[in-house]
């Protein structure tokens, strides 16, 4: 295990993630950001992003998240592509342990973001990426000409089930409840899609195949009855949870496990440890709030660094 | 393209496939990938990597599920990237989404 210090690490690759990094590089923090194997956050499965502003004519995310590296690249932040593997926050003395390394900083800039959430029911976990899917951008070019299933009753399912009849010849939306929370937009435009049916007041209980999926088990809310349903593909739009597992007993987290901050800021409950982004809104999520977010994270990082102006003895800082 | 600028991932195609991954006393990482999918993209470069650093007892190959269908449908390939290793012609393991180098490393470590 080696070890080095730093001022400032930004953990996270989503808007949040690089904007704190354009911000906090700008203000020669020398930030260090975790940007994991998997980098640029949610938008790197979204084709179009049409209400980012300064994009009149629309940009990809994964487009979009490039220009947001590059952006913290050209001011000098260190973007390391390695995944966290553990995370010690300690009031100014904190530490994030990576390949092998353990790097301590006085902040700390928490953006990792919120992931799609999953049924949780017997063979969902063995199925995933063989069948079980939460993209439907990504995996729908498999489902050609067959039957597939997307669960949920949320915009993102509406628009998961809309892109699927691209590729397959069926779509099921299976959803637990009558009233759906989609926009009527979105849920006209899915109910007007002859390849689109509705299974309403249903809940898929079990993910059965064999080498890759080949059905569900369904069961009708009112009346408790199961039934089999072949599909090649189960698309899972539930939703998502915030990715605080690595924090949770360190900073206090809402009842959903999302990042509480104090109003008007990005302070967590411990000091020097900001966090910004899908980790602490479930309300708006959208790419301009978590990028305006981060810089706020940034901006409170620098005042609270420059506030504990003492620091570490430089003979402990190294460049790495 | 993926293999653009590598000369150590073996672009495969169906014509190909079994003559790079049918071989006997040969270990074989195929990457099913396609043109469309960003992580995909943020994998090609560990790819790379690998494929450098191993290339003495691995080969790296990789399918665009696009251009060439077959091999993924003959695996149950359902979603990009997945990365099958194959030893001697056998395919003894499967690895779903991107991965960091570490991770993969880990995941091929019985190579010696």
């Amino acid at each position: 295990m080696t070890y080095s210090s730093t001022d400032l690490i930004i953990i996270g690759s989503g808007p949040a993630g690089y904007t704190a990094a354009i911000y906090a590089a700008r203000a020669e923090l020398r930030p260090v950001i975790f940007e994991g194997s998997q980098f640029g956050g949610a938008l790197m499965t979204t084709t179009d992003v049409e209400n980012f502003p300064g994009f009149p004519t629309g940009i990809t995310g994964p487009e979009l998240m490039k220009h947001m590296r590059d952006q913290a690249i050209r001011f000098g932040a260190d973007i390391r592509t390695v995944d966290v593997d553990g995370i010690v926050l300690d009031a100014g003395v904190n530490t994030v342990t990576a390949d092998n390394h353990d790097y301590d900083c006085r902040s700390v800039i928490l953006a990792m973001g919120a992931a799609s959430r999953y049924l949780r029911v017997p063979g969902e976990q063995a199925f995933i990426g063989r069948g079980v899917s939460v993209c439907a951008t990504c995996d729908g070019f498999f489902f050609k000409n067959q039957h597939v299933a997307v669960v949920g009753g949320g915009d993102s399912a509406m628009e998961e089930a809309t892109f699927l009849t691209k590729f397959a010849d069926r779509v099921t939306i299976v959803h637990r409840r009558t009233s759906f929370r989609a926009s009527t937009i979105m849920l006209e435009r899915a109910k007007n899609n002859p390849k689109i049916r509705f299974l309403a007041n249903t809940e898929v209980v079990e993910v059965h195949g064999n080498s890759s999926v080949t059905g569900i088990t369904i069961r009708d809310v009112e009346t408790g009855r199961c039934s089999a349903m072949d599909i090649a593909g189960l698309f899972v739009a539930i939703g998502h949870e915030p990715r605080s597992q690595s924090i949770a007993g360190q900073v206090d987290l809402d009842d959903n496990g999302y990042v509480v901050v104090a109003a008007g800021s990005t302070a967590t409950s411990v000091p020097g440890v900001f966090a910004a982004g899908d980790l602490v809104d479930h309300r708006y999520r959208q790419a301009i709030t978590a990028a305006g977010t981060g810089c706020a994270a940034a901006l409170d990082a620098e005042r609270w660094l420059a506030s504990q102006e003492q620091g570490f003895a430089p003979a402990e800082r190294t460049s790495n | 393209m993926l293999t653009e600028g590598s000369t150590d991932i073996v672009a495969v195609t169906t014509e190909s496939f079994d003559a790079v991954v049918q071989r006997p006393d040969s270990v074989v990482l195929v990457d099913f990938w396609a043109e469309w999918c960003a992580t995909c993209k943020m994998l090609a470069p560990v790819l790379n990597e690998l494929a450098q650093e191993f290339g003495d007892r691995l080969t790296v190959a990789a399918v665009d599920v696009d251009r060439d269908p077959e091999p993924a449908q003959r695996y149950d390939v359902v979603t990009v990237p997945t990365l099958l290793l194959f030893h001697n012609g056998e395919m003894t393991k499967r690895i779903v989404g991107a991965q960091s180098k570490a991770a993969l490393i880990r995941e091929l470590s019985h190579l010696r």
